[in-house]
């Protein structure tokens, strides 16, 4: 299989140079079994740049220590590095208050906190969730676990058959019952991008708040939280060029305020006694136990990589990527993209007549191509569309348009090989 | 993983377009389901076991080609033979499957051996095994069989998933 060269491809309208960019991430110059690693598999995990790897080496190896309790001077620096961190995401986000970033092992984590603390307290039996067909498992799963502890019930949220959520239908699912809307920013499996402050505004008329899952939205485009008026925004470090295990809930200082802590330990209390404990305020209150300190220093590099180049220029390029793909894909016979949303970020889910997907991923590795095949932790979105599986390319910021073609000249190897 | 390209060879693909076997046993003696989570793979497999000979056997369901062709090889090559031929088949290719038995040396399996290849795919592996371990399953009178969080193959829960 043979890359056209690149600059015989339409050159991005943008001067938006990519080349300069991929050379700060290391792991891009890898060769999978002699082949340039070609990576479209950024809505599962992103790749990191020099800047945060460095900020991560620096950190531990000049300033770590246990944060909020030694006087000593590491420990001093390490608290305000973690805090500085805190600040850095609130700016990110536009949070009003940097205590409204809390610190989580990521989207699913940030997402459970809310379920099992604001939902456990202020959602009873017979009252109602609404979520949509679009949610990936971690916008579900811990929903269905309160529901089904308290006697609530998860109403869901239709779409259409380009993948977009159906708001006439959304507006009919409200009722005196409902306590809470869980929605994503944008769909991990199609890449529609949600009408989320639409849907706010909708719920808050009723005075129903929402949480957003933006784990697919905040590496793809400037979000600002008060512009949004969400309830709870929660997102991961490891989908926007940071590392793992680390994530930010955000949420509105009086909802925070009055919601239970999620998990009890140390560094959420004020005082502790076996008669009474008193709990810390934000946002402390959120984060048992020592926190992933070097993870929060690693994210907050990477929103600061990501500021760097611009969140509107990320969106502007990886627009120009989607559509060029977009615009190969359909030109193949027997290829279909499931998810043709107006508005999506650059992620292209797609099945080819007669093979399986995970055939696809395996044929599609030995040209060096890294694709998620499978049903992308969205399974009643899959039942919708009736696939069993998809094939996924998601595309970031460090990708190319020749990238492009070798997932092009990949997919007619396959269709070669099943023909 | 040049493996992998020695593994989509003309058998298996061949198998994967005209699976052999294809189909429902209207009154079965044996059956059982084979459940693939991390790839969506379905099987129902239906046997008529006389005595201790597996008579017919019959398969359906939706998969990747790994798992069909496995499937239809299967059917084929335990049609006809008894119950103890079909569970020494089950071991071997489970152990040729995760790199234990070498199908160079002394075995039962055959034209079977074009799956060795799996071996050097371990996403892989569940796809080609899950036929037999539905197959196994059937004849032990087990419902349902699923791979789910099966990192070991070897160590595959049986039971209603």
């Amino acid at each position: 299989m043979s890359v056209p060269h690149a600059a015989l491809k339409p050159q991005p309208a943008s001067a938006f140079d990519v080349e300069r960019i991929r050379a700060d991430f290391p792991i891009l110059v890898l060769k999978i079994d002699g082949k340039p690693l070609v990576y479209l598999d950024n809505a599962a995990s992103s790749q990191m740049p020099q800047p945060v790897i460095d900020r991560l080496v620096c950190y531990v190896t000049s300033q770590h220590a246990n944060i909020h309790r030694a006087v000593h001077t590491l420990s001093e620096t390490a608290t305000h590095e973690y805090e500085e961190a805190r600040r850095k995401l609130a700016r990110f986000i536009n949070a009003r208050e940097d205590h409204e970033v809390i610190f989580t092992s990521g989207t699913t984590d940030g997402i459970n906190l809310v379920a099992q603390t604001y939902g456990r307290k202020f959602i009873g039996k017979g009252d109602e969730i609404i979520l949509t067909t679009l949610e990936h498992h971690s916008n579900i799963v811990p929903w269905q676990m309160l529901a089904e502890e308290k006697g609530a019930k998860i109403r869901v949220v239709p779409v259409n058959d380009a993948g977009e959520l159906l708001l006439d239908e959304y507006e009919k699912l409200f009722n005196p019952r409902t306590k809470f809307v869980a929605v994503g920013h944008v769909s991990n499996a199609l890449g529609t991008i949600n009408p989320v402050k639409l849907m706010i505004a909708s719920a808050h008329v009723r005075g129903v708040p929402v949480l957003v899952d933006g784990a697919q939205a905040v590496p793809h485009m400037k979000v600002n939280v008060q512009d949004l008026d969400c309830d709870f925004y929660a997102f991961s470090g490891h989908k926007m060029c940071g590392p793992t295990g680390i994530g930010v809930l955000y949420g509105k200082t009086a909802l925070l305020e009055k919601m239970p802590p999620f998990k009890g330990g140390g560094d959420m209390i004020l005082s502790v006694s076996f008669k009474k404990t008193i709990y810390a305020g934000l946002p402390n209150k959120f984060e048992a136990g020592t926190p992933p300190i070097a993870g929060a220093i690693g994210l907050a590099a990477a929103a600061d990589y990501l500021s760097g180049i611009g969140l509107n220029a990320i969106n502007t390029y990886e627009h120009e990527l989607l559509e060029y793909a977009t615009a190969q894909i359909q030109r193949l016979p027997g290829v279909h993209i499931i998810g043709t949303a107006k508005r999506k970020t650059a992620v292209l889910s797609f099945v080819i007549d007669g093979v399986h997907p995970h055939d696809v991923g395996t044929l599609l590795n030995q040209e060096g191509i890294a694709v998620r095949t499978g049903h992308h932790c969205a399974q009643p979105m899959m039942e919708r569309f009736k696939v069993p599986a998809t094939t996924r390319a998601s595309f970031a910021f460090y990708n190319t348009l020749a990238e492009v073609d070798a997932l092009i000249a990949g997919i007619r190897e396959v269709q070669k090989v099943f023909l | 993983m040049a493996d992998s390209k020695v593994l989509y060879q003309e058998v298996i693909l061949d198998h994967n377009r005209k699976p052999r076997n294809y189909g429902v046993l209207v009154r079965p003696s044996h059956q059982a389901d084979g459940y693939n989570p991390l790839c969506g793979d379905r099987l129902h497999l239906t046997l008529q076991v006389g005595g201790d000979n597996i008579d017919a056997i019959a398969f359906e369901g939706e998969s990747c080609a790994i798992c069909k062709a496995s499937a239809s090889m299967m059917t084929a090559a335990v049609k006809g033979k008894t119950r103890e031929d079909a569970e020494t088949l089950f071991h071997e290719f489970r152990e040729m499957a995760t790199g234990r038995l070498d199908p160079a040396t002394g075995h039962h399996l055959g034209r079977l051996t074009v799956f060795a290849g799996v071996r050097d795919l371990p996403t892989r592996v569940k796809c080609a095994i899950l036929p037999w371990h539905t197959l196994h399953a059937a004849l032990n009178s087990v419902a349902t069989v699923t791979t789910e969080a099966d990192a070991d193959p070897m160590h595959a829960p049986i039971g209603n998933a």
